[in-house]
């Protein structure tokens, strides 16, 4: 049974049809990288599986006991966050609300939870600082953490290496893989097509209704690829 | 300074101007974290104008100030934050035209209406001597919501502040929780206005937040330390206008102004230190 299935999925944004009849499923333990041009359709695909969208048409079904608040959501940073104050503890420890319906304030439980997410990923040293002093890869570290606390299956990460330095993205990546490594599957959207390629088992490439879904190997050997891969950019990794 | 206060907590009037001002500053100072953060600083400041209008007009047709103004401002903080999620028309420029038009609501009333005795300058300014016993009653429950509510949903407020898709993917109901800040910030902005009148209400809810935020680093003590500058300055600042008698609002926005240059100072001071 796979976690996630799509089923002849269409997708509309502002009434435009951005997605039509995507099929795919996510196994467990999957990496799968989605890549697309702007305007694609990727932001609207996670919406979707977020349940913040409804589908046009078409079925999104979840499967292996998932629901779509048990997705653990790492989104792109927004300007607002740059001064925000609030300490790395805060934070993460606001991942947990998933879980919490009605009740108002957390249990020892969630802070356990939310120590055990700060500690897998190595900033448990950062816990009293301020959101707003951390490097920007620490700031993803710390979001990271976040959307660990609301899942334990499931990582949906949107750009997650977007304006980060060569270093600090290598470092994400390198994270992101031991997690995938330790049982979590993970969806990732995005630009960097080279990391992704690198790390990814799967791909699923959007493209204006011409959609590929298979694994990185099939990519490769596809006519897909070359239109993206060499078009404009030139990529080391293949 | 002290004396000053002891006597002035002798007359019943100003007695009961501390009171509500106390729980109108409290309110103001928690809800003002959230509203800055998420850059909504303005709406406060917009609703205060749709206040003044209603307001006036209340006093027109010689109603109960509270009936018709706590409706009215809530329906207006509604529309504001429609209007800034909607794209077409951007939310700075939203408030802008909906503040001014109440403004010219509220004086076109006034000046169209003979034999109406209104003073505008207490309205635009507010006045120690505008509140009667029925508002103090009202003002306290009213407060007593605001804070309860705000404590109750502390968690969520936090969540829907930092990050809203995430929030929204996790399952809080971001819009809604947006619809209830602005439903409490409308009931605040009412409850302060004629004491501290329209002009300078917003003044209640971004001081606190903005000085705290110069020094303190995590939510928790931004909020604390917001309700805690607050409820000081306002006390301060009341007393000051009782010894010199200058006008409650503008004095107590002075000790806010005073405050926040400290605030600043500290924070500059702490920054470099690191």
């Amino acid at each position: 049974m796979s976690l996630i299935k799509c089923v002849n999925l269409s997708l509309s944004y502002e009434n435009n049809t951005v997605i039509k009849d995507l099929s795919f499923s996510v196994n467990m333990g999957d990496h799968i990288c989605i890549v697309g041009e702007n305007g694609s359709g990727k932001s609207t695909l996670i919406k979707a599986l977020l349940g913040l969208k409804a589908p046009s048409s078409g079925k999104i079904l979840f499967g292996e006991g998932l629901h779509s608040t048990d997705i653990g959501y790492l989104p792109q940073q927004t300007g607002a966050q740059k001064d925000f104050p609030a300490s790395v503890y805060e934070v993460v420890l606001s991942g947990c609300l998933n879980s919490k319906g009605m009740r108002p304030f957390f249990s020892k439980e969630d802070k356990n939870r939310a120590e055990e997410a700060m500690k897998r990923l190595n900033i448990s040293e950062l816990k009293k600082r301020s959101y707003r002093e951390l490097s920007g890869g620490q700031q993803q570290r710390v979001l990271l953490a976040r959307a660990l606390c609301a899942t334990q299956k499931l990582l949906l990460l949107d750009e997650p290496v977007t304006g980060l330095d060569p270093h600090a993205a290598h470092e994400l990546y390198e994270i992101i893989k031991e997690l995938n490594e330790s049982g979590v599957t993970i969806i990732m959207v995005s630009h960097d097509i080279c990391g992704g390629m690198k790390y990814a088992s799967h791909i699923l490439h959007l493209c204006h209704g011409e959609e590929f879904f298979g694994t990185v190997e099939e990519y490769k050997n596809s006519n897909m690829d070359n239109n993206f891969l060499h078009s404009g950019k030139e990529c080391s990794c293949i | 300074m002290i004396n000053a206060f002891i006597e002035m907590m002798s007359y019943s009037f100003l007695l009961r101007a501390v009171i509500v001002g106390v729980l109108v500053s409290l309110c103001a100072s928690l809800l003002g974290v959230s509203l800055v953060l998420k850059r909504y600083s303005m709406i406060g400041d917009g609703l205060s104008h749709v206040g003044f209008g209603a307001l006036a007009i209340a006093a027109v047709m010689n109603i109960s100030p509270l009936k018709i103004t706590v409706p009215v401002v809530a329906a207006a903080a509604f529309i504001l934050l429609r209007l800034s999620e909607n794209s077409k028309l951007k939310g700075d420029a939203a408030v802008a035209l909906i503040s001014t038009s109440s403004l010219a609501a509220g004086v076109m009333a006034v000046s169209l209406t003979k034999g109406v005795n209104v003073d505008l300058e207490n309205y635009l300014f507010g006045s120690i001597l505008a509140l009667t016993k029925e508002d103090v009653y009202i003002s306290a429950v009213l407060s007593a919501v605001v804070i309860f509510v705000f404590i109750f949903f502390y968690n969520k407020i936090f969540s829907v502040t930092f990050d809203e898709s995430f929030a929204g993917a996790t399952g809080v109901k971001t819009g809604a929780y947006n619809m209830v800040l602005a439903l409490l910030t409308a009931i605040t902005v009412v409850l302060g206005m004629r004491l501290m009148g329209t002009l300078l209400i917003s003044a209640l809810i971004i001081f606190p937040a903005l000085s705290s935020m110069r020094v303190f680093k995590s939510f928790f003590s931004v909020t604390v330390s917001s309700a805690v500058i607050s409820v000081v300055c306002f006390i301060l600042g009341i007393t000051f206008s009782y010894a010199y008698s200058t006008p409650p609002g503008a004095s107590v926005v002075t000790i806010n102004l005073a405050v926040f240059a400290l605030f600043s100072l500290v924070g500059m001071v702490k920054g470099m230190r690191k």
